[in-house]
């Protein structure tokens, strides 16, 4: 009797087991289908339009004359200040937070506020970005006013990524560096930023590359959706590869539409290739480093 | 263990005892008769006689009444110590005595840990080292360390060594490569890596790896040495070495040696002290406390019969 419930609760186990792996296989198949298709809609309806031309031409109420040049080039700006202001910010909070702060409750408070602010909707930031860079500041709606939006968006992730890659660098190489008479600083500049340099340049490009695909905070801030120009100081006004796709796909033409496609091919590609360079990244010098 | 008789004749000390068989005794020599054998005694053995190093040198560092605590743990009780000038100071005693950290004491290292609680007081030479005032950076500079588990940086084993140079402002990239020469011959492990500088580190084995470590420290010349198992990892070869190496070094340098290898501290150490649950049993000369302990734990330890 005892024998015979235990074989039959076995059973029910194995068989719990196997729905449960034959679940998480659908659920992952469902996912990957919908990214085909997704895909697949969007090349189908952009893929004649991505030529030189469309690169290299500005905006026109003519789909067949319109380009993303003017998009690009904003998107490349906003990258560039982007990365400009967040990078030693967010380096620079992850290195005290992780190598100088005592761990007291006022750093256990920052931590804590980090890790929330990195879940907080993007648009939000939007509206503090309207706020505070382009009316307190009166940075106007410029890239100026854009890069620094977005790097409150990507900030949090930067920091906490550099935190983690800084966790990674074992106590006891920081103990030979400062048994050999190394300041903090020179502990910190020496061994461990270069370290654990692979991981931070890893969670730097995937911040980064949320930038680029950012385009609610961007809306929030102003951004035009008609540039006919490429940006020529950071005191410019600008438009975005996502902003000019949110534009496109809001119009009744369906040309505009094809086209959309074709700048989402170019911004995926863009996305794709940054993902790429991280893993590399994380690959070549990953690897070299092991404790 | 248990088979082992250390025997290091004291020529000045009175006991002239029988000689029991297995003993060899040549008074005004140093024999060590040990049937052990994967034992290997270092080659030199000519060494001044050092018993009673302490009362003819000057003490360079000076522990009094030293605690540490870590949280709610007590790890040392009460440690008072005298490591004197130009001798090897070997700290023995049972695993999680407390020798390292004892060790960490010397150089502050023990700072680094969270929840430590230091009292009592540590002199290098007269400076106060717990002194509020002292310059933590300068004193690790003087007091060099090799850890017990082998952390070379990530880098060349060129970069390794030169690292310590290259923090106190040596750029010369030929007077670095000096240092780095002769550091690496002085542990014995130029021969194996002179070819192979710009490799990296990690690529080295393991006991490669702790006598780079150990060059690493002497790189920075130290006045003082704190060694915490230099030898634990390394082939009889490479540990006669380093036992060489410390010989050497006792001629301009102050040492203090943890080691679980009790021929290890009799052949290469003037002083013993013995540590046993955190406090301090006993210390004295090397050759006094592994023949006429003043305590019965000492005794049982030496001697094997536990730890
Ligand atoms: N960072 C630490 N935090 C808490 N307790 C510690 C820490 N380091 C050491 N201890 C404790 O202090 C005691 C002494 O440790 P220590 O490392 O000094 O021993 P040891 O004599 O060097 O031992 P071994 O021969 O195994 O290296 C042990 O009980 C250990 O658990
Ligand atoms: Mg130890």
């Amino acid at each position: 009797m005892n024998s015979a419930t235990n074989v039959g609760g076995r059973r029910g186990k194995r068989m719990i087991s196997l729905l449960f792996s034959a679940g998480c296989l659908m659920a992952t198949m469902l996912c990957l289908m919908m990214l085909l298709v997704l895909l697949w809609s969007v090349i189908s309806e952009g893929a004649a339009w991505l030529n030189w031309d469309f690169l290299n031409n500005f905006l026109s109420r003519h789909p067949e004359k319109a380009g993303i040049k003017s998009a690009l080039a904003g998107s490349l700006w906003l990258t560039a200040f982007t990365a400009l202001f967040s990078l030693p910010l967010g380096i620079g909070a992850a290195v005290y937070l992780e190598e100088y702060a005592a761990n007291s409750w006022w750093r256990k408070m920052i931590q804590l506020n980090i890790s929330n602010l990195a879940g907080v909707p993007s648009i939000v930031y939007g509206i503090l970005g309207l706020g505070l860079f382009v009316q307190t500041f009166a940075l106007g709606r410029s890239v100026i006013s854009g890069a620094l939006t977005l790097s409150l968006v990507v900030l949090p992730i930067i920091i906490l990524t550099t935190q983690e890659a800084l966790r990674g660098v074992p106590d006891s190489i920081r103990h030979a560096s400062y048994a050999l008479g190394a300041t903090r600083w020179q502990t910190v500049y020496c061994q461990v930023l270069p370290a654990s340099l692979p991981g931070i340049m890893t969670g730097v490009i995937l911040a980064l590359s949320r930038a680029v695909g950012e385009a609610a905070p961007l809306v929030a801030v102003g951004a035009l959706t008609w540039v006919t120009f490429v940006p020529s100081s950071p005191m410019d006004q600008f438009t975005s590869l996502p902003i000019q796709i949110f534009n496109w796909s809001a119009r009744p033409r369906p040309e505009f539409h094809q086209i959309a496609g074709a700048a989402i091919m170019v911004l995926l590609l863009v996305l794709i290739s940054m993902n790429t360079i991280a893993v590399f990244v994380r690959y070549k010098y990953g690897k070299r480093i092991r404790w | 263990m248990s088979a082992k008789t250390i025997d290091i004749p004291d020529s000045t000390s009175v006991k002239p005892e029988p000689l029991t068989g297995d003993q060899v005794m040549d008074v005004g020599d140093q024999t060590i008769e040990i049937d052990d054998p994967t034992f290997t005694q270092a080659p030199v053995v000519d060494r001044p006689n050092t018993v009673g190093a302490s009362e003819n040198t000057v003490t360079r560092i000076r522990t009094r009444d030293l605690s540490v605590f870590y949280g709610e743990v007590q790890a040392l009780k009460n440690i008072s110590l005298s490591v004197p000038q130009h001798r090897v100071t070997a700290l023995i005693g049972p695993s999680g005595c407390g020798k390292s950290t004892f060790l960490r004491c010397l150089n502050r290292m023990n700072d680094m840990v969270d929840g430590v609680r230091i009292a009592g007081n540590v002199w290098l030479d007269d400076q106060d080292v717990y002194d509020t005032g002292t310059d933590v950076v300068e004193l690790r500079k003087r007091v060099g360390m090799v850890f017990q588990k082998s952390n070379p940086f990530p880098k060349s084993i060129f970069d390794n060594v030169a690292y310590g140079p290259r923090l106190s402002g040596i750029r010369n990239r030929s007077e670095l490569h000096q240092i780095v020469e002769h550091s690496l011959k002085r542990s014995a492990l130029w021969n194996e890596v002179k070819e192979r500088l710009s490799d990296s580190a990690l690529q080295l084995s393991g006991g490669q790896q702790q006598r780079l470590c150990i060059a690493r420290a002497l790189a920075t010349d130290p006045e003082i040495l704190l060694m915490d198992e230099p030898a634990s990892a390394l082939d009889p070869a490479s540990t006669a070495r380093i036992e060489n190496l410390i010989f050497e070094l006792r001629d301009r340098y102050t040492i203090v040696i943890v080691t679980h290898n009790m021929q290890q501290a009799a052949r290469v150490s003037d002083r013993t002290a013995f540590f046993y649950e955190g406090r301090m049993i006993e210390d004295g000369p090397t050759k006094q406390l592994f023949t006429t302990p003043a305590e019965k734990q000492t005794e049982d330890y030496i001697t094997g019969r536990f730890g």
